[in-house]
């Protein structure tokens, strides 16, 4: 029998279908190889007997000729979705000891298709971070090295355990967060295909909340066509959350393969950021042939205020995270630190529970917030966010289909290389990821090449609201045309 | 913009979180990074421009008013730190 964790989701669903193996092996293959894998921190909790339960179930719709779109897929779930009866931390001290009593909207339509959860995974504190190493549970470590070298390197972030999980075969599928580029950055350093659908196109409920004007749900994968199946699941209106768009959810896997013939392609000027490696920049020449040779046109086009929407983003997020995060005080539920008096029993348990870079934005939203400084911080980055969003309406009316950006300044860099004593420099990650939040857009992440030393580089494709079709169309173009990326197994 | 020592204790002070005397330095630092680096948001002309306020135009829904949820103080104090029968239980307040 073939290795049952190299398959796709698509190939996945073919084998369970022709009866060539079980959705129990499926599972039991993928929980054999978190196994090995455990020095990755990719999961920081595993569930098997949950999974081979599910599994279970899933054989037996199987059996019977009735199974759902995704029966027996394994799925690794990012511990920011809380998960009934199953510990979900956000990895934060101060959810440590959060069992839910409720399931997120997202999981569940998981598995009401029929998926099987492996485990949670790693992921940034409160999903704050670009490399995730402010995890409470430690740094996950990407399964890429450089060519010929050890160094540990960082599978990017928040998302960094569902990265890595997929990239190196111990999940076909997962699901991530996205408030600033969350999936795409991880996506990008890993090599595999993550997609932050439009503002509302997935439920936010139950969801741990962080920046909720920015955070959206998305799928990673090893194939386009993969994570078009996982959305297709995943989105759709929950009248549990009033920002999820009350759209009927399109068949995405048909959208793989299509023609892009005609396409207009905008070439944000702007994304050529003063600095850009040479291989970056030839990455990004290199899609656009790509797209142009599938019979795409190419359109150079201005977006005015990309280089403001990192500062404006760096306002609008701490804000709102510190808004969210006062609602962890010791009382309700997670981490509690003793005290006599209530205002010190809030201030030691959050001072006890909160990382450093949580404690950072906190503090930063709490000021840019406060009495005398609200206009001068958030209110002008929101009249800035009205900006940046109208660059793209501009280029939308104009007859532009999607834009295409590189996905990441830069390939993965090592553990510790960035989390010293300016976060300034690891915000600079997101730099091209942080727009499509910023305007809500939905965009898609594809590996499109390794750079010099054997890293994997990946192109971004942003579209207009509510037509991720077009982003599968074109990221499969994409695809075929790169090929894919694995890393050589060494753990 | 940037704070002092003061301002980052009054800022830890209203976050209700604890700052020791011996992170206060290091926490200013970081704080005026970041705020040096939105800084550059002063250049951008705002005037007559609407700050956001939803991303994707949406009105806001409104359901019946009804209840569709509750009843379970089990489920609402399952991960109480502590409780006391149906109560979450806080330092005393008031004398």
């Amino acid at each position: 029998m073939t290795d049952l964790t190299a398959l796709t989701i698509a190939a996945a669903q073919d084998g369970l279908r022709r009866k060539e193996f079980t959705a129990v092996e499926l599972a039991d293959a993928h929980l054999a190889a978190m196994e090995r894998a455990r020095g990755l921190n990719a999961y920081v909790l595993e569930t098997p007997d949950r999974a081979r339960a599910m599994a279970k179930d899933a054989d037996a719709r199987l059996a019977a000729g009735n199974p759902r779109p995704l029966e027996g897929i394994p799925i690794a779930v990012k511990d920011m979705f809380c998960t009934q009866g199953i510990r979900t931390t956000a990895c934060s001290r101060i959810l440590e000891p959060f069992v839910p009593t409720y399931e997120s909207t997202v999981t569940a339509n998981l598995w009401r298709d029929g998926a099987v959860l492996l485990g949670k995974t790693n992921n940034d504190e409160f999903a704050m971070g670009s490399s995730n190493e402010t995890s409470c549970f430690g740094p996950v470590i990407s399964p890429w090295r450089r060519k010929g070298a050890n160094t540990h390197l960082v599978p990017g972030g928040s998302s960094g355990g569902s990265a890595a999980a997929v990239a190196a075969f111990l999940a076909p599928g997962a699901t991530g967060t996205d408030t600033g580029g969350s999936i795409r950055q991880p996506a990008a350093f890993t090599g595999v295909v993550g997609l932050k659908p439009t503002y509302g196109r997935c439920s936010r409920w139950g969801i741990v909340a962080f920046a909720s004007s920015l955070d959206q749900a998305g799928p990673f994968a090893r194939s386009v066509r993969d994570a078009a199946l996982l959305l297709r699941s995943m989105a759709g209106h929950d009248p549990k959350d009033t920002t999820s768009a009350e759209r009927p959810v399109p068949d995405y896997p048909a959208a793989v393969g299509r023609s892009i013939n005609r396409m207009r392609i905008g070439i944000p000027k702007e994304y050529r950021a003063d600095g850009m490696s040479s291989e970056i920049e030839a990455l990004w020449e290199k899609g656009r042939q790509w797209l142009a040779d599938a019979g795409a046109e190419m359109i150079e086009v201005s977006l005015p205020h990309t280089k403001y929407a990192l500062p404006a983003y760096y306002i609008v997020n701490p804000a709102e995270a510190s808004s969210n995060l006062a609602r962890y005080d010791g009382v309700r539920y997670g981490l509690r630190t003793a005290s006599d008096e209530v205002i010190a029993l809030y201030e030691r348990t959050r001072a006890a529970g909160f990382g450093q870079e949580v404690r950072r934005r906190v503090m930063i939203g709490t000021y840019a917030l406060s009495a005398g400084y609200q206009d001068a911080y958030y209110v002008r980055a929101q009249r800035v966010r009205t900006l940046i969003k109208r660059d793209f309406e501009k280029c939308f009316a104009a007859g532009i289909d999607a834009m295409l950006t590189p996905a990441t300044p830069s390939a993965a860099f090592a553990v510790g290389e960035k989390s010293a004593e300016n976060p300034v420099e690891m915000y600079l990650n997101d730099l091209f990821t942080v727009p499509a939040n910023m305007a809500g857009l939905p965009g898609i992440v594809v590996p499109a090449g390794l750079d010099r030393q054997g890293l994997p580089l990946g192109l971004q494709v942003v579209g207009r609201p509510f037509d991720e079709e077009t982003l599968f169309s074109l990221g499969a173009v994409i695809e075929t045309a790169a090929g894919t990326f694995a890393p050589q197994r060494w753990w | 913009m940037s704070v002092d020592a003061k301002t980052v204790r009054d800022i830890a002070h209203l976050a209700r979180i604890a700052v020791k005397d011996d992170e206060v330095e290091d926490l200013k630092g970081e704080l005026n990074a970041i705020l040096d680096f939105v800084e550059q948001l002063a250049e951008v002309e705002v005037t007559g421009v609407e700050p956001m306020t939803s991303v994707t135009p949406m009105t806001m829904k409104k359901r019946t008013d009804v209840v569709t949820d509750g009843g379970d103080p089990e489920a609402i104090l399952k991960n109480a730190p502590a409780r006391e029968g149906d109560y979450f239980v806080v330092p005393k307040v008031v004398e």
